[in-house]
């Protein structure tokens, strides 16, 4: 007798759990062919603010984690993801890309997922600075994160779109809520069961399904949102978001890009995410102790 | 004699009370003298290397706010004139200055960094005459800032290759800059030197209470031999400032000055390819623990927040002193307030000057109105004041709540809420319980509590067991709602470059 497969019921993750929306809805995005990918959450507003929350409250500790141990993390990320990869070609494949590009695609993000690791202790030392001041004071300028990084990822590229918005952001020590592809969705969520298996706290991540339409106003006009990234593709959305940032003077970056390209992964998408702080401290000055010693 | 003689006696047995100032602190008049300055009785516009005279046909008055008395004459700049400026910034972008070696654009930079040094007296009397700040700021701190922004600008013309590793820069073109009051001349050199330094043409709107400083600058720029249209400097009001956001053919738009006015800019130029920066408001937290170095903390407190009559995006406007030293802090705070000097700006003695114009005296009294119906308790100083002029004493105000509007917004002027804390993690939280982000300031004899603190407080410039100090190499800007980008050192020179790989 023939075994009933198992279907896989996609969820949203939020502070490291996996509800369904809190609005009971969903939505049937569709493969090439017009079949029914899945059935998946069609994320309401008090879901997007519910990930807010949880990304606020795991802030602090994820920004004061070592960057030792956040580069473990990452790099945690992607053994996880190699070791999806049969899953994320499926997924992909299923979504309309070719079993070739699927494979290109989650091997990318893998990699990606490393490089970005290697840089969480390294690009401090490369982008701060000690400031050679006129008077008697020792000052430097480091980099501290943002704080709460809303995501809208890609449409296209379900997976290394998805990677290389999300990595950068957490690298950097923000937390992060992610619109997935609305079309596109699928390895958005077994990303989130990557991340949860990953030793990365609850609440760093937190992945949304849904439409762009629907929730794009929440990402410029919540006001616990630091910054918000904007890679979605659609020029009007964009411009959405940048007229309703003023609310709280959020910091908003539109990436527009072929994400399979080398230039798509860089430091300067880190440091678009951190804030510059620069600390003076008085030098004590006794008279007769002069230079040469 | 019998008088004097009661009065020896009665310092001597008062010696150990606190100190009594109450019978008057009174210096003799040390004036700065305003002979060597002559201005003109009428400022036009400064397009494309001509002072000329504005389309729109009008012009305003800037005064004195020690005496409300008019300085001068400057032109207001409408559309037409904002269009005049841009048509001949870009003509000299193109043609001359994106042209030009990245070593003959430092020279030049260099070159008006040495003018001005040579008229920095001049500068000096000017700004306090048409700002109200003491001559003794004027003197030490802006105008000496405002040059070595600009020498230490011009030496990155040629170095752009080394501060941004693995990316290729390049210029944005036309730079649209407009700038507060409270800084005049010092905003200027912020955002000109820079643009200049990263081969940008420049389009300055100084604020409409104090033109002249860059109206002298114009003349400084002049003179250096700058091409012209590189710097174009236009006079007027928000309408001014409104056609420079607006202008099509800005690059870039660089403004420092209130969060609300930065809201509006960062909504203008939704959808546009400008670049932006916001150096905005503030209400930055100061925190004294009780291990601090009182006396010197008392100084830090008063330079923090009467430093430039309050007229500070940075002010430490939020005092937290720990509840065992908070009387101590308190008293001598009062005391020492007493002794603050306000009066003639241009008077060497002078501690506080005027209030920078009528429309801000009006909003800080509207202030102090709002706190004492808050309930918080007033003090002020029991200074006496000129009888003209714009001038308000020193004031602080206790047992305030942190929710009250004296401790959430912006006052820009000299008071200072007073709030109490018990430990840390308390005062970690009630001093980033604020949308703004712009500073703050931790007394405090233990090193590794002052980084504790600096990391934990979400401000983009920390000042330990100091307070208000500024330097060209020292990257300045904001968190939240107090604006993005940074101005000062390495930093300050990505908010003016294009990045490739």
């Amino acid at each position: 007798m023939e075994r009933l497969e198992i279907l896989k019921t996609y969820k949203i993750f939020i502070g490291g759990q996996f509800p369904r929306t809190e609005s009971g809805r969903y939505y049937t995005p569709l493969d090439k062919k017009g079949q029914p990918l899945a059935n998946m959450c069609l994320s309401s507003r008090k879901d997007f603010r519910n990930a807010v929350v949880a990304a606020r409250k795991a802030f602090g500790s994820w920004s004061e984690r070592a960057a030792f141990n956040r580069g473990q993390i990452l790099y945690r990320i992607a053994e996880m993801l190699e070791g999806r990869k049969a899953q994320f070609v499926e997924e992909l494949v299923k979504q309309g890309s070719t079993k070739a590009k699927a494979k290109q695609e989650v091997e990318l993000s893998t990699d990606r997922c490393v490089y970005y690791a290697g840089w969480c202790d390294k690009y401090q030392q490369i982008f701060s600075s000690v400031n050679p001041v006129a008077s008697s004071h020792f000052n430097f300028s480091a980099l501290e994160p943002m704080g709460v990084v809303g995501i809208i990822a890609p449409q296209t590229n379900g997976l290394i779109g998805l990677v290389s918005t999300i990595l950068p952001a957490i690298a950097g020590g923000n937390t992060c809520v992610v619109l997935a592809s609305e079309n596109s969705p699928l390895c958005a969520i077994t990303f989130a069961e990557v991340l949860a298996t990953s030793d990365l706290p609850g609440g760093v991540v937190n992945i949304l399904t849904g439409t762009e339409k629907e929730l794009v106003d929440q990402f410029h006009s919540h006001m616990d949102v630091n910054a918000v990234v904007y890679s979605g593709g659609n020029a009007e959305h964009a411009k959405v978001i940048e007229t309703g940032a003023d609310c709280n003077v959020k910091r908003i970056f539109i990436y527009e890009q072929d994400f399979f390209k080398e230039t798509a992964e860089s430091p300067y998408y880190l440091t678009d995410l951190q804030e510059l702080k620069t600390t003076w401290h008085p030098i004590e000055q006794i008279g007769g102790a002069t230079g040469s010693y | 004699m019998a008088k004097t003689k009661q009065e020896k006696t009665s310092l001597s047995t008062n010696n150990k009370a606190s100190f009594d100032f109450s019978g008057g602190w009174n210096y003799s008049p040390s004036p700065e003298s305003i002979s060597h300055v002559k201005l003109k009785e009428r400022y036009g516009l400064y397009i494309d290397g001509k002072f000329v005279a504005p389309e729109s046909g009008k012009y305003f008055r800037t005064s004195n706010p020690a005496t409300e008395k008019a300085l001068a004459e400057v032109a207001h700049a409408n559309e037409a004139d904002v269009d005049k400026a841009v048509k001949a910034a870009r003509k000299a972008y193109e043609n001359v200055w994106s042209k030009l070696s990245a070593k003959e654009r430092g020279k030049y930079i260099y070159r008006i960094a040495r003018l001005m040094q040579e008229r920095s007296r001049e500068l000096a009397v000017v700004e306090t005459m048409d700002a109200g700040k003491t001559i003794r700021e004027s003197r030490d701190v802006d105008v000496p800032l405002a040059c070595s922004h600009f020498f230490y600008y011009a030496g990155w013309a040629d170095k752009l290759e080394y501060a941004f590793p693995n990316r290729k820069v390049s210029s944005l073109g036309v730079a649209g800059q407009i700038i507060p009051w409270n800084f005049p001349l010092l905003m200027a050199a912020w955002k000109i030197a820079p643009a200049l330094a990263t081969g940008n043409t420049v389009v300055l709107k100084p604020a409409e209470t104090t033109p002249l400083t860059a109206m002298l600058l114009a003349e400084i720029i002049h003179e250096s031999g700058l091409p012209a249209g590189v710097v174009n400097i236009v006079t007027g009001f928000g309408d001014t400032g409104a056609a420079i956001v607006n202008h099509e053919d800005v690059n870039k738009i660089a403004f420092t000055g209130s969060t609300n006015v930065g809201k509006i800019i960062q909504k203008a130029i939704a959808g546009t390819s400008k670049k932006l920066t916001l150096e905005l408001g503030g209400k930055s937290a100061n925190i004294i623990f009780e291990d601090a170095p009182i006396d010197q903390a008392v100084e830090g407190i008063v330079n923090g927040i009467f430093f430039n009559q309050g007229h500070v995006c940075c002010a430490g406007s939020r005092l937290f002193v720990q509840e065992s030293v908070a009387n101590e802090v308190i008293r001598k705070l009062k005391d020492r307030l007493d002794t603050l000097y306000v009066g003639d700006p241009l008077d060497k003695n002078t501690d506080i000057g005027a209030i920078n114009s009528r429309e801000q005296y009006e909003t800080i009294q509207k202030y102090i109105e709002i706190g004492k119906k808050e309930g918080a308790e007033m003090y002020e100083s029991s200074c006496s004041l000129p009888k003209n002029g714009l001038f308000i004493r020193p004031t602080l105000f206790t047992n305030v709540a942190q929710s009250g509007r004296i401790a959430q917004e912006e006052i820009f002027g000299p008071v200072l809420t007073i709030q109490t804390f018990r430990t840390i993690d308390e005062v970690i939280q009630k001093a980033n319980n604020s949308p703004y982000g712009l500073a703050a300031g931790v007394w405090t004899d233990k090193g590794s509590r002052i980084f504790n603190l600096t990391t934990k407080l979400r401000a983009g410039v920390v000042w330990a067991n100091t307070y208000n100090k500024f330097d060209p190499v020292s990257p300045f800007g904001g968190y939240k709602e107090s604006g993005f980008g940074r101005e000062g050192g390495l930093h300050g020179l990505g908010a003016y470059l294009k990045m490739e790989r």
